[in-house]
């Protein structure tokens, strides 16, 4: 057994050696090391932890083994397409486990303190861990399964699908009510088991939004915020602590499932955001310092990225989380919008960029959706073997989660260095002979820029149309998340190639070697 | 009361210090930065290893933190990997 000190120095050593890591991930050369670094720093933290006390390892090593084998197959199964999902996934993990580790802690205190009570900091931290804990993990789960395509979706779900939506919703709806009806029926525990069911439905159901929605959202936060403060007053009732834990997660699920898919980074930010949070309250429950440290690294990460996703989109968080963003009535009418779009091919395209010096592709996330980026780079790499400039330009919301496209493309071993920022490419795109956009919509409708009255207005565009050409591989000319038809894809210089973005590079290439 | 003083004033700097670095990160490298630091926040881990071997504490709890032990293993272990993974693929091509 170590001694106090040397448990809390080791502790110290982790702290740093997570702030060093973190360090390391604002360079691309020394990421790699920085995040062993924070892994090591885990490894210390978790080890001495074991060694400081006479514990029975039964229950550790089986989570520890258990947690292991999954984390391990997901990390190793997962492609870079998915990687959002992913990262949605991990994250409700940890809100999840911060949770169960404050409502574990109640009861243990209750358990052991018997006679003298907690003091109120902890109990303080016990609500702040289980409502944050509770929101990131439910708000998680939605934004994992919305990012999955099988939460609020009205098409057919593949098997696999089915068996997480509903089983899900199954398992959260008994587990509520077995658990509320094993600790004896009182109104609180009703209370718990009401809000599990009310989860298990709302998960149920095909519509991101339903009438009440909002109304729900403001009572289920007034409600877990005053179910919090009885908790502080009255910690003896650890059924209190589950209801507004049942609460939180309404919240958290309600929350979530309204947002569109355009938002989606701002979420997963946001949401990983709480899970730091969640794990420095957790860390004020049991004081410990490592967990204060590393939670509040994480919160600071998360709340940066979020302003940055904002920002972005010229939104304020409000807004994205309670917001609707859709066409006004004064939205120009589609049919009217393209009258002059003209269609392209392979080989039309093919004869511009043989003439072509500077070339730059703005991918969006149609091109993750078709998996393009292989063929994207092949045709970047051909360019270049011609004499082509080739730059990447890349807006900072386009994908589904921030820094979507550069791991796609660096998946597809995409030198970082070709790949500009917004702000960086645009006061060059004058002398651009060739934008080709795959797969974006919003993040070029100039309409950010001209009209006041529409939904993206102030949004920062990368500016293709300036570009000398633009050419738009997309599918059709359905609109992008913001719902409003996009006036470049009619212009002068726009040429449109509908299809596939993966097939339409993949043809291009041909073309190009051809001619 | 002085514990919660401590502890408040290492919170409030860690937040600063989080701040300040993760303001350097560029944009290339935002996912891997959300992915690792998502894997730090499974730092409840050694929250949860304690109430889950701790001796003589009421078996519910016991087994409501083995739960927190498997999701915050998954959370780390699966995490620091996907990050070593994507970073993997910036390294700089020669």
């Amino acid at each position: 057994m170590l001694s106090m000190n040397l448990v809390n120095y080791s502790y110290l050593i982790a702290a740093v050696l997570f702030i060093l890591g973190l360090k390391g991930l604002t360079h691309p050369r020394s990421a790699v090391r920085g995040n062993r670094l924070a892994a090591l720093a885990m490894l210390i933290a978790t080890v001495v932890t074991l060694l400081s006390g006479d514990f029975e390892f039964k229950y550790i090593i089986i989570g520890i083994a258990v947690g292991t084998i999954i984390g391990v197959v997901a990390a190793m199964k997962v492609k870079m397409t998915s990687m959002p999902e992913m990262v949605g996934l991990f994250n409700g993990f940890g809100g999840g486990a911060s949770v169960l580790v404050a409502g574990a802690a109640l009861i243990s205190a209750m358990a052991l303190a018997a006679g003298h009570e907690a003091n109120t900091q902890m109990k303080v931290a016990t609500v702040a861990s289980g409502i944050i804990g509770s929101i990131t993990f439910f708000g998680s789960y939605v934004a994992f399964g919305k990012l999955a395509e099988f939460l609020a979706v009205k098409w057919k779900l593949h098997l696999w699908q089915k068996i997480i939506k509903y089983g899900f919703s199954l398992a959260v709806i008994a587990g509520g009510i077995w658990f509320g009806i094993a600790s004896g029926i009182t109104p609180y525990s009703i209370g718990m088991m009401a809000s599990a069911v009310l989860i298990g439905l709302v998960l149920w159901i095909k519509n991101a939004r339903f009438p009440g929605m909002d109304a729900l959202k403001i009572v289920a936060a007034i409600l877990a915020v005053g179910l919090g403060v009885m908790v502080v007053l009255n910690p003896g009732n650890s059924m209190l602590f589950w209801t507004m834990v049942g609460v939180a997660g309404l919240l958290g699920v309600l929350l979530t499932l309204s947002i569109g898919g355009a938002d989606m980074p701002v979420v997963i930010a946001l949401l990983n955001s709480y899970s730091g949070l969640a794990a420095a309250a957790t860390g004020f429950v049991i004081n410990n310092n490592v967990l204060i440290i590393a939670g509040s690294l994480v919160g600071a990460s998360g709340v940066i990225l979020t302003k940055i996703m904002c920002k972005a989109m010229n939104r304020s968080l409000v807004n994205v989380l309670f917001g609707v963003m859709g066409p006004t009535s004064d939205t120009p009418d589609a049919d009217e919008v393209y009258k002059t779009v003209k269609s392209t091919s392979a080989d039309e395209i093919a004869m511009m960029l043989d003439t072509a010096q500077r070339v730059v592709i703005v991918p969006g996330y149609g091109m993750a959706v078709s998996q393009a980026q292989h063929a994207v780079r092949d045709l970047a790499n051909l360019l270049e073997s011609r004499g082509v400039s080739v730059e990447f330009a890349i807006h900072p919301v386009a994908g589904r989660m921030p820094g979507h496209m550069n791991v796609l493309l660096a998946e597809a071993n995409v030198d970082y260095d070709k790949l500009i920022e917004m702000d960086h490419i645009n006061p060059t795109m004058e002398t651009v002979d060739v934008a080709i956009v795959i797969g974006a919509n919003d993040v070029v409708n100039p309409v950010a820029k001209t009209d006041p009255g529409s939904p993206i207005a102030g949004m920062p565009i990368i500016d293709v149309d300036k570009a000398r050409t633009v050419v738009i591989i997309k599918r059709s000319l359905s609109p992008g998340f913001a719902g409003i038809p996009n006036p470049l894809f009619a212009a002068e210089k726009t040429l449109m190639f509908f299809n596939d973005g993966k097939k339409a590079i993949l043809e291009l290439i041909e073309a190009i070697k051809e001619s | 009361m002085e514990t919660l003083v401590m502890i408040l004033t290492v919170f409030v700097l860690a937040i600063f210090i989080g701040f300040e670095i993760i303001t350097k990160v560029p944009p290339t490298l935002h996912t891997p930065l959300m992915s690792g630091s998502n894997a730090i926040s499974g730092i409840t881990i050694i929250g949860a290893v304690v109430l889950a071997g701790e001796i003589g504490n009421p078996m519910l709890a016991k087994t409501l933190a083995m739960v927190a032990v498997i999701f915050a293993t998954i959370n780390v272990v699966g995490g620091f990997l996907v990050t070593d993974r994507m970073l993997k693929m910036f390294k700089k091509k020669g």
